[in-house]
């Protein structure tokens, strides 16, 4: 084929030029701009030395079965080196509802750990010094609960609040949007992630109380402007309500964290985070008047592409995800995941998070990659791709503020019918060979079969087993009284969160509290668009 | 004219994944056939009751949470049960071999595992309801 015919494009389906040099950036506002990383607009990365001075948090996302295996996980991943640990629940308690629940029939310890209650929790974190270790939670519409049962195992530990570190995910934005583990209406909602905010603010100075995710907005088929658009319009909602509840923005934006996708495109993933960087300190700066160095520097954690991992030929995965975090690195993320070589058929297995693991510390100490801040800063392409992407992200920004912002904009379904048009115009994309995919739509060959991780049925038993003789042993008045006064700060404008904290201290289970809330918030039903 | 094919893309259980749920529906729109999407959280009940109620002759479950051993089996009691065993029932999502092959015994007459083209399975709808 002639290049003349041939169409070059980033995977998202951005043109590419046949070549980029010195006037592919004239005119641009390079000049007036700090070229320095650690300097405003912080495009070359938040740190001066970047690596030099300290590595990402290699952090694998891990939980399955039971309490007990993943806590038997967790320390055999920090006896391999990993530095930090990241709780994956299951869809019961992503949903809040108790493992003994109608709903959870087949879903219990499947994708992640059960945790009904704060016993769950205290199995969940044994003999694992919170005071020390950092821990980020994959957890949405109930975070606030389970954040409540994470302060109170820190409590038993003897851990001061102010010294805890991690993360709450708790960004319920992206689940209208993208990943829809909802249980509450939109405006309720985000009133209990200003809760997490404000009690944050206040008691937690070193947690991240959100992680604002364009994750699973690319998971879902959007494109990289829309995962990085989206994502940083939501930020910018989160900032609104807090600034609507009494907060003044340095109090809380140094705490904002987000989460991007590492997705394949090695050059576009690059440009987007370079560009989310900036994007995030003029909003701070010109938007919001932030004053505080910190509250202008976005943070991220990295996750390589899920959706990239194919099921045939589950080596190649090994490849593509040593690729997708060489480009997290390379464009300055926190901390990072990297996705084990059999997640395109389960949880991962042992050996296969084993390899994971190893890839991110053969990048961290083989690859040189790590030895000056930004290496591919200055690079034609790179810098005119960052450019472009911040452009067209500040375009679809404009567009949401147009309507309203971003609760406005989800109601009417706009983000979603974007991604589910990108995500159809990719696989038409791969289903008539123009777009790639390596050992599915060419260069096909047979099974290779791999081990997996199997996750025992007993596992669901052993939980509504602990669940009921919790439910006999604990002070049932107690519970009662807690939930009640959960319900009345619900109905009002108090913070909930003491009232969490409480109920979780008395074992009322995850499921009780969600109906509580329930009772008050009423729950959610999106309108699909195809 | 023929009557067009009618199927159900259904989304069970708790699981939120459903980029492949929508690509799926789309592609059999655009392949001439009227899809209804139940959208997310569908019981069996629900979705045997919508089968019944829009008259498809096909029915498409979407599980990607490793719950298929706990929804499809009750999916095909039901169908049983309201003499509904015209309805074409398969399934797309991550399904491992050994529980396809189960499944398919159970009754399912095609299991789509990731990777599997648009129109493989549109060419298997197509084939499998009678004109």
């Amino acid at each position: 084929m002639k290049t003349a015919e041939r169409q070059f494009t980033t995977i998202s389906g951005v043109p590419i030029e046949p070549l980029y040099g010195p006037d592919d950036l004239a005119g641009v506002g390079a000049a007036r701009e700090s070229s320095q990383p650690g300097e405003f607009p912080y495009t070359r990365g938040i740190h001066r030395d970047m690596y030099r001075g300290k590595l990402w948090t290699m952090r694998q996302f891990s939980g399955f079965a039971t309490p007990e295996e993943t806590n038997r996980r967790y320390h055999y991943l920090l006896a391999q080196g990993q530095t930090g640990l990241s709780v994956a629940f299951d869809l019961p308690t992503l949903m809040g509802y108790d493992a003994d629940h109608a709903m959870s029939e087949g879903e219990v310890g499947k994708c992640g750990a059960p945790i009904s209650s704060l016993e769950d929790m205290e199995i969940l974190f044994r003999g694992i010094p919170l005071g020390e270790v950092t821990v980020s939670m994959t957890i949405n519409s109930p975070a606030a609960v389970l954040w409540a049962m994470y302060l109170a195992v820190a409590e038993q530990q003897g851990v001061k609040w102010a010294r805890l570190s991690g993360t709450l995910q708790n960004d319920i934005l992206k689940e209208y949007i993208a990943q829809k583990e909802y249980i509450f209406p939109p405006r309720p909602s985000m009133r209990l992630v200003t809760d997490t905010i404000e009690f944050g603010a206040r008691h937690t100075p070193r947690f991240n109380p959100i992680s604002i995710s364009g994750y699973h907005i690319r998971e879902a088929g959007s494109t990289a402007v829309q995962e990085l658009a989206f994502t940083l319009r939501d930020g910018i909602e989160y900032v609104d309500w807090a600034l609507a509840r009494g907060l003044a923005i340095d109090e809380f934006a140094p705490r904002l964290s987000f989460f991007f996708n590492a997705h394949s495109d090695f050059f576009e993933e690059i440009a987007k985070y370079r560009a989310a960087r900036k994007i995030w300190a003029s909003v701070m700066r010109d938007r919001y008047g932030a004053q505080t160095e910190r509250s202008r520097k976005l943070r991220f954690h990295a996750q390589t592409a899920g959706c990239s991992l194919t099921w045939q030929q589950p080596y190649n995965n090994v490849v593509r995800t040593a690729l997708q975090a060489m480009a997290a690195v390379m464009g300055g993320a926190q901390s990072l995941h990297t996705n084990s070589l059999d997640e395109a058929y389960a949880l991962p297995g042992e050996h296969a998070v084993t390899i994971a693991l190893r890839t991110q510390q053969v990048l961290a100490f083989e690859s040189g990659v790590t030895n000056t801040p930004d290496p591919l800063g200055g690079s034609y392409f790179l810098e005119k791709l960052t450019l472009e992407t911040e452009a067209a992200a500040n375009h679809y920004i404009a567009r949401i503020d147009a309507m309203g912002g971003m609760i406005a904009a989800l109601e009417e379904g706009f983000p979603q019918t974007e991604i589910a048009a990108a995500s159809y115009r990719y696989q038409c994309e791969v289903e008539s060979g123009e777009r790639v995919v390596v050992g599915v739509n060419r260069f096909q060959a047979g099974g290779q079969p791999i081990e997996l991780l199997q996750i025992d049925e007993t596992s669901a038993g052993h939980q509504r087993a602990k669940l009921a003789a919790l439910r006999r042993r604990r002070d049932s008045g107690r519970v009662r009284n807690a939930l009640d006064a959960l319900k009345r700060a619900a109905e009002g404008t108090e913070n909930t969160m003491p009232y969490l904290v409480e109920a979780v201290r008395a074992y009322a289970t995850l499921g009780e509290i969600c109906d509580a809330l329930r009772a008050v918030f009423g729950t959610y039903q999106e309108t699909s668009h195809i | 004219m023929p009557r067009p094919i009618r199927v159900l893309v259904a989304k069970p259980g708790l699981d939120g994944h459903d980029r492949g749920a929508k690509v799926i529906a789309r592609a059999l729109r655009d392949a001439g056939m009227e899809v209804i999407y139940t959208g997310l959280r569908q019981t069996p009940e629900m979705i045997v009751n919508a089968a019944l109620q829009e008259d498809v002759q096909v029915i498409g479950l979407s599980i990607l949470s490793g719950a298929h051993n706990a929804i499809v089996p009750r999916v095909i009691g039901l169908l049983r049960e309201k003499e509904m065993a015209d309805v074409k029932l398969v399934v797309g999502g991550i399904i491992p071999d050994e529980d396809a092959a189960e499944l398919k015994r159970q009754g399912v007459a095609a299991i789509f595992q990731p990777g599997a083209s648009l129109e493989e399975i549109v060419n298997f709808i197509r084939g499998a309801v009678p004109a």
